[in-house]
């Protein structure tokens, strides 16, 4: 979970203040003086050590996985057989969870965000649209674990008697919706992260859609279009914002670690069935990591650490950049800060 | 929806779609609203059935036996304060830093790196903590603990300070400047004072972020039955008690679970619905 912000504002203005600053800065810098000679250095060390510290957690993790790496190569990434009694390990189901689980959850996620999204900024009354989105931020706010607890003991007997049938009842020609119903398993997996990074997708694209100039509804309303056309106009507007915020969304995903383990089943397998259990890549850590014996399989483990590491990283950065860069074209930079 | 050639011919249809898009959205938000009403209902339902004082302040026993969080709330507090001394202030070095002198190449490094590492998963950063420090130390240990929260907080506590320091007016600067005083005079006496309480809000949410943090508490604190202070030993936390208590096959136990997360989302939902309370003017 991360720590949403959307509510603490940075003016439009923020930009050019801190191009006035840089000016400002450049003009009356003090120079030869001690106390701001330490107190720079000190600040930028802090800084600097922030960087260092990003740069050994690869190279600790990257170091630790040597032996799995020498001994797998890239077949680590391919192979279906995770088995720490024969020594054998392939990291292809986990990959597989993560990725089925990560897509059904943006799948249900992201049209429940943008509704949400829309309905905050274009469409409620500010009095309603305050406390709203006051609890729907609240809603990142309750820890992984909690999440969990309510998804093995709430979620997955509700969708053990009510969802799940259905769905092998009117859709049981589809391989995924085959199988036993148990309640447990990628499904309940993948709803469980949807109500999880609905709140973080939601508060991104309420950001961008904000930050799309008023005169853009205004020239749509002006030519006549209903409140949804202008909305389109918007959203069609926002859209690099808002992909970013899926993306985000999807990094998010990626790396949730408690209630998916608490709910998925973990069990190392590919099956085309939704309502069977799986494994993720932070679910596998989380629950082999304390129980590693010998060398091989705790470097297996961290090696599977490092990939989720750089996984993560990539599509943080990705989804950064795209939400920057509406926000930097809108001139405004309350943007991208979830 | 309706097509193009519908929108032109008839109006009504776009009024229509126009209204249905708008109740979905409405539903939609609605929905949010429900699970969050759906999942607090049940903590203060499940959890107020299930707690007691003796189970505030006991320490876990086997199962039939009753037993309590008291060692995993004091070891959560211990946690969270090692993380909140190491990480608090080094967070704010950062965004004091990525503030008044973030205009250069590296500062926009440090800001996307930092911006990119809140996203990283928690479980990440508790692998990393486990071979530097536990490796090494050959023990898991309360100390790792608080590394592995206090990165996870850095990066947030990092941000939140930047953009608080940024809303401070440059006119405060250049009057301090002005009046003689050395730069670090100015940002430590005039323009962290004026930010202060916005940096204190986002340090609490940092807080309470941090304290509902189990993956990375998993393999550094790891947790413990008894009570602890000492730094070098495992110790326990109400995060990782709750997994253990939800994930074992026992119900009296699953009741403990729902006690102690009432525990834990008191603190939580405290936490921010104070912050939201206080920054209510801003927003």
């Amino acid at each position: 979970m991360q720590n949403l912000q959307p509510n603490i504002p940075t003016p439009a203005t923020t930009h050019g203040a801190s191009a006035r600053a840089w000016n400002w800065r450049r003009t009356f810098a003090p120079t030869g003086n001690t106390g701001d000679t330490v107190f720079r250095l000190a600040l930028f060390g802090a800084a600097f050590f922030l960087m260092l510290v990003v740069l050994v957690m690869i190279g600790a993790m990257a170091v630790n996985s040597l032996p799995s790496l020498r001994q797998f190569g890239f077949g680590f990434l391919t192979s279906r057989v995770w088995s720490p009694i024969s020594g054998d390990f392939g990291a292809l189901p986990f990959i597989y969870g993560t990725i089925v689980s990560s897509l059904l959850a943006l799948l249900i996620s992201v049209p429940l965000s943008l509704g949400i999204a829309i309905f905050l900024v274009e469409q409620a009354p500010r009095g309603v649209a305050r406390p709203v989105g006051f609890l729907v931020e609240l809603l990142a706010a309750i820890p992984s674990v909690v999440y969990g607890l309510w998804g093995i003991f709430v979620l997955a007997p509700f969708l053990r008697e009510w969802i799940e049938p259905f769905l092998a009842r009117w859709f049981g020609w589809l391989p995924l919706f085959r199988g036993n119903v148990t309640g447990i398993g990628l499904f309940t997996g993948g709803i469980i992260l949807a109500i999880m990074i609905t709140p973080i997708i939601t508060a991104v694209v309420r950001d961008v859609l904000a930050a799309v100039p008023v005169s853009q509804r205004e020239a749509a309303l002006a030519l006549g279009a209903t409140k949804w056309e202008t909305t389109r106009v918007v959203l069609n507007n926002g859209a690099p914002g808002i992909a970013g915020a899926i993306i985000l969304g999807l990094g998010r995903a990626i790396g949730e670690t408690m209630a998916v383990t608490m709910v998925i089943g973990n069990r190392a397998q590919i099956s085309a069935s939704l309502f069977e259990p799986a494994y993720t890549i932070a679910s596998v850590l989380a629950n082999e990591f304390t129980e590693a014996t010998g060398e091989l399989y705790l470097s297996a483990l961290i090696e599977l650490g490092l990939i989720l590491f750089l996984v993560t990283f990539t599509v943080n950065g990705a989804a950064r950049l795209l939400v920057w860069s509406v926000a930097h074209r809108a001139g405004g930079g309350a943007v991208g800060r979830a | 929806m309706t097509s193009d050639s519908q929108i032109k011919s008839a109006a009504n249809h776009r009024r229509t779609a126009s209204s249905v898009m708008t109740t979905l959205t409405a539903i939609c938000a609605f929905f949010a609203v429900t699970i969050l009403a759906l999942i607090i209902g049940y903590i203060a339902l499940r959890g107020l059935s299930a707690i007691s004082f003796q189970f505030l302040t006991d320490t876990p026993k086997p199962v039939g036996e009753g037993g309590g969080i008291g060692n995993a709330i004091l070891g959560s507090l211990v946690l969270l304060l090692l993380a909140s001394v190491i990480g608090l202030p080094f967070g704010i070095a950062v965004g004091v830093y990525l503030a008044e002198f973030g205009d250069g190449r590296f500062a926009s490094v440090v800001r996307f790196v930092t911006d990119t590492l809140t996203g990283v998963p928690s479980i990440v950063i508790g692998v990393f903590v486990y071979t530097i420090i536990v490796l090494p130390m050959r023990q898991f240990s309360a100390f790792a603990g608080g590394i592995a929260l206090a990165i996870v907080m850095i990066p947030i506590v990092a941000r939140t300070t930047e953009e608080m320091i940024r809303l401070v007016p440059t006119s405060l600067r250049e009057g301090a400047l002005a009046l003689g005083a050395p730069q670090w005079k100015v940002t430590t006496g005039v323009v962290l004072p004026a930010a202060a309480s916005g940096i204190a809000t986002g340090a609490m949410l940092a807080v309470a972020r941090v304290s509902g943090e189990t993956a990375p508490l998993l393999f550094t604190a790891f947790g413990s039955r008894f009570f602890n202070v000492y730094l070098d030993q495992p110790i326990a936390s109400l995060t990782v008690q709750i997994y253990n208590y939800a994930i074992s096959p026992y119900d009296e136990w699953h009741a403990m679970a729902w006690a102690a997360t009432l525990v834990l989302m008191t603190l939580i939902l405290a936490i921010n619905i104070t912050v939201r309370f206080f920054t209510r003017k801003k927003i």
